[in-house]
């Protein structure tokens, strides 16, 4: 019997050590190999947030975080509904990749130093640039974040949003009292209940958010912006192909829009014979290969998601309820700050 | 070891032979490799972790939170450190653990009571409460409170108000706290003495009716000296206290004490569905009392209220604490339910926040669970002791 028991323990131990040693160190190329064995990329975004990542009456997830995983899928399958959503709330989501569960992040993430080196994690760039700012009822009778003093704010938690709120109201002097939630729906269902007076939250998504009020004419967005908050895809840290593979959909789409290369137009362009063109579309040289991906992996992109402007425009500009301003999200040739790194 | 019997063979019995020594052995071979294999995992984590790059071990207590926590029982701003955060948490969660137990204790006892009552309808609404509140699972309890009942409340502007001292809105209520003036310690000097007087005055009255079978109405004398003493002294001392009435000012009341509606609601949902369980843990241990033992104490003209309190409570509590202390634990773990509805407790904001913030989950995932382990452990043995020591009075 005391045997028995010793071998049975001895015989978990091992079980438990060899996964442990199994789920070893991240490498270069393990994340590609198994979204290839796979036939998916697995990405995470938010549990719902218009113009970002939110299901709509179909079930079927859009938004601008959405595109980046549509736009990683075409590159690596030349086939862009090659993704699984997992919907994830700002506490889970560092979690849900440092497991592997996902393969990447694209849920309005802000890009800071801690998340970035300590947390085994790698930004790949800037999809949207964003900054904290309020959003209070008409009936508030406020029209200036200065005016705040006191007030209740309704805040997601695990958020920068949180570290922002303490910042600005130590620098300025003035009292605030946090009352934090989980998920966005109880975030914004507190504000609209009245258990707080302002819902803060990176602005681009307070104008998502006012869209889905019952009365979204009855509350407004104040002016102040009270921190930078850069969004951007993350992976693990580790796998550097799977790094440059993220990283280098994102370039592509905003490359795209900078050449003028669009979904439209991306069949005729192919027939160019500009050499930059040429490059980008995998006729000359294969700038694929070395991250594990077809040598026309830009323009899949490009004619299946299209490039940064259309997806910016589709999702949260223009040709979308949030009708928010390219403002710095233009390309720099437009007096904005978004800026690609050349294909060649 | 031992052959009574048959005298022991020539020498000594080899240590293998001895059955005895052999299961030692065996069981010193398995703990040696049950420690081999934990010192092996952790290491092995250890060494993953830092080859995938995420930052490990204690040091971020130190560093500062950055992040405001709306309730904490001790001081904190967000300029405190992680560590803070902690201990924030952690009162916080003592505090509607200790709050919840209480009336749970109360309500439970009374529906238990109220269920065996001869009177047709308070039996069967304490039985209507049991099977309701039994039946629903807590977290929807507490969504219901907090959302159904408190989420339905005025704005500040529209409190309701008792006597315009008390507001009740959808914020949370409002009391008047008290501010103590110089002269009040007297009136607690007088509580404690007449505290001690009372425990004093029991006692000698429990030795005098074991002497002499006359005794006092104690348990009244005591009261009235309680309540009296203190209250003689806190007006012949001027009554040094005064209220800190809530007023309305920009956006909420300032001033008095603001219970959060987080905390009335984690309350209430913990309070109602514990006590629900607690009834019937009672009930039985009532049921539990022969009646025999009744129709003696009624034979001895006993009065009804003298039975329950001289003979059924004393023998039924034997069988009402074990089961009780489940309860208690139940109740302190459900706690953590409170980061469903955003208070403030261990697991929302350390195990929440502060985990994020940082990013190091294992060690504070491990410090959350200590602590729950510790508090249990805790519970635990504060009841045994006090299930001994009712077990001791029976004779
Ligand atoms: N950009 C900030 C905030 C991101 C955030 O989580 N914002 C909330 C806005 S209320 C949200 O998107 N929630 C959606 C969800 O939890 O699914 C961060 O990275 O910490």
């Amino acid at each position: 019997m005391l045997h028995n028991n010793k071998k049975t323990l001895l015989c978990s131990a091992t079980a438990l050590v060899a996964t442990l040693l199994a789920a070893g160190s991240a490498q270069a190329g393990e994340t590609m190999d198994a979204v290839k064995e796979r036939g998916q990329v697995v990405c995470g975004v938010s549990t719902g947030l218009p113009g970002f990542s939110s299901p709509d009456d179909q079930g079927n997830w859009e938004g601008i975080d959405v595109d980046v995983c549509h736009g990683v899928a075409a590159a690596v399958f030349g086939d862009a509904s090659k993704v699984q959503f997992v919907p994830l709330n700002a506490k889970e989501r560092f979690t849900a990749l440092q497991s592997g569960e996902i393969d990447v992040l694209s849920r309005n993430t802000t890009w800071t130093a801690t998340r970035d080196t300590t947390l085994g994690l790698n930004f790949t760039g800037v999809s949207f640039y964003d900054g904290q700012g309020f959003l209070v009822k008409e009936s508030l009778g406020v029209d200036s974040a200065m005016q705040l003093d006191g007030a209740a704010f309704c805040v997601q938690s695990g958020t920068t949003t949180e570290l922002n709120l303490a910042d600005y109201f130590q620098a300025n002097d003035m009292s605030f009292e946090p009352v934090v939630f989980d998920t966005s729906d109880q975030t914004v269902g507190g504000f609209e209940a009245g258990r707080c007076d302002v819902l803060t939250s990176d602005t681009s998504q307070l104008n998502a958010l006012r869209i889905k009020l019952s009365d979204p004419d009855g509350a407004k967005v104040l002016p102040q912006v009270i921190s930078k908050e850069p969004l951007g895809p993350v992976v693990r840290q580790g796998d550097d192909q799977w790094f440059n593979a993220v990283k280098w959909t994102l370039f592509a789409m905003i490359n795209a829009e900078e050449m003028g290369i669009t979904s439209e137009n991306a069949d005729e362009m192919k027939e160019s014979d500009k050499p930059g063109i040429k490059r980008f579309m995998g006729d000359e040289g294969n700038f694929g290969e070395a991250m594990g991906l077809p040598a026309d992996w830009a323009y899949n992109i490009v004619s299946q998601v299209g490039n940064y402007g259309e997806v910016f425009d589709r999702n949260v500009g223009a040709g979308s309820p949030l009708n928010i301003e390219r403002g710095i999200n233009a390309l720099w040739t437009d007096g904005g700050v978004q800026y690609a790194p050349p294909i060649r | 070891m031992t052959t009574p019997s048959s005298p022991p063979p020539r020498g000594k019995t080899p240590f293998w032979r001895d059955p005895a020594k052999r299961a030692l052995m065996f069981q010193a071979l398995m703990l040696a490799a049950l420690f081999a294999a934990i010192g092996f995992i952790v290491s092995n984590t250890l060494d993953n972790l830092d080859a995938r790059g995420i930052t490990t071990g204690f040091g971020f207590l130190d560093d500062t939170a950055g992040f405001g926590i709306v309730q904490s029982l001790i001081d904190y701003s967000p300029q405190s450190t992680y560590g803070r955060t902690f201990l924030v948490g952690l009162m916080n969660t003592l505090l509607v653990s200790a709050l919840g137990v209480l009336a749970a204790t109360v309500i439970g006892f009374l529906m238990g009571i109220a269920r065996l009552s001869p009177n047709w309808l308070i039996a069967r609404l304490a039985g209507a409460y049991v099977e309701i509140f039994r039946n629903i699972p807590l977290l929807l309890q507490i969504f219901f409170w907090y959302f159904a009942v408190l989420r339905t409340l005025p704005s500040p502007r529209q409190s309701m108000s008792l006597g315009e001292a008390v507001f009740l809105n959808i914020r949370g209520l409002v009391v008047p706290a008290p501010v103590s003036e110089s002269g009040l310690v007297w009136t607690l000097v007088a509580l404690v003495v007449a505290v001690i007087a009372a425990i004093v005055l029991v006692r000698w009255n429990r030795r005098r009716q074991e002497a002499t079978g006359d005794r006092l109405p104690a348990g009244w004398i005591s009261a009235g000296m309680i309540v009296g003493m203190p209250l003689l002294v806190f007006v012949a001392s001027g009554m040094p206290l005064t209220w800190d009435i809530p007023k309305l000012g920009g956006f909420n009341f300032s001033g008095g004490i603001t219970v959060l509606p987080e905390l009335l609601a984690l309350w209430l949902a913990l309070s109602i569905y514990t006590g629900s369980f607690i009834a019937e843990i009672v009930r039985s241990g009532i049921q539990a009392v022969s009646s025999g033992q009744t129709e003696a104490a009624r034979a001895l003209s006993l009065s009804g209220g003298m039975t329950l309190r001289l003979v059924v409570i004393p023998q039924a509590m034997r069988v009402i604490i074990p089961p009780l202390t489940s309860q208690y634990l139940n109740l302190i773990k459900n706690s953590s339910l409170a980061t469903a509805i955003g208070y403030p407790d261990l697991v929302s904001v350390f195990a929440g926040t502060t985990l994020n913030q940082t990013g190091q989950a294992i060690e504070v995932i491990m410090m959350t669970m200590a602590v729950y382990l510790i508090l249990s452990l805790l519970v635990s043995m504060f009841m045994n002791w006090f299930n001994a020591r009712m077990a001791l009075v029976e004779r």
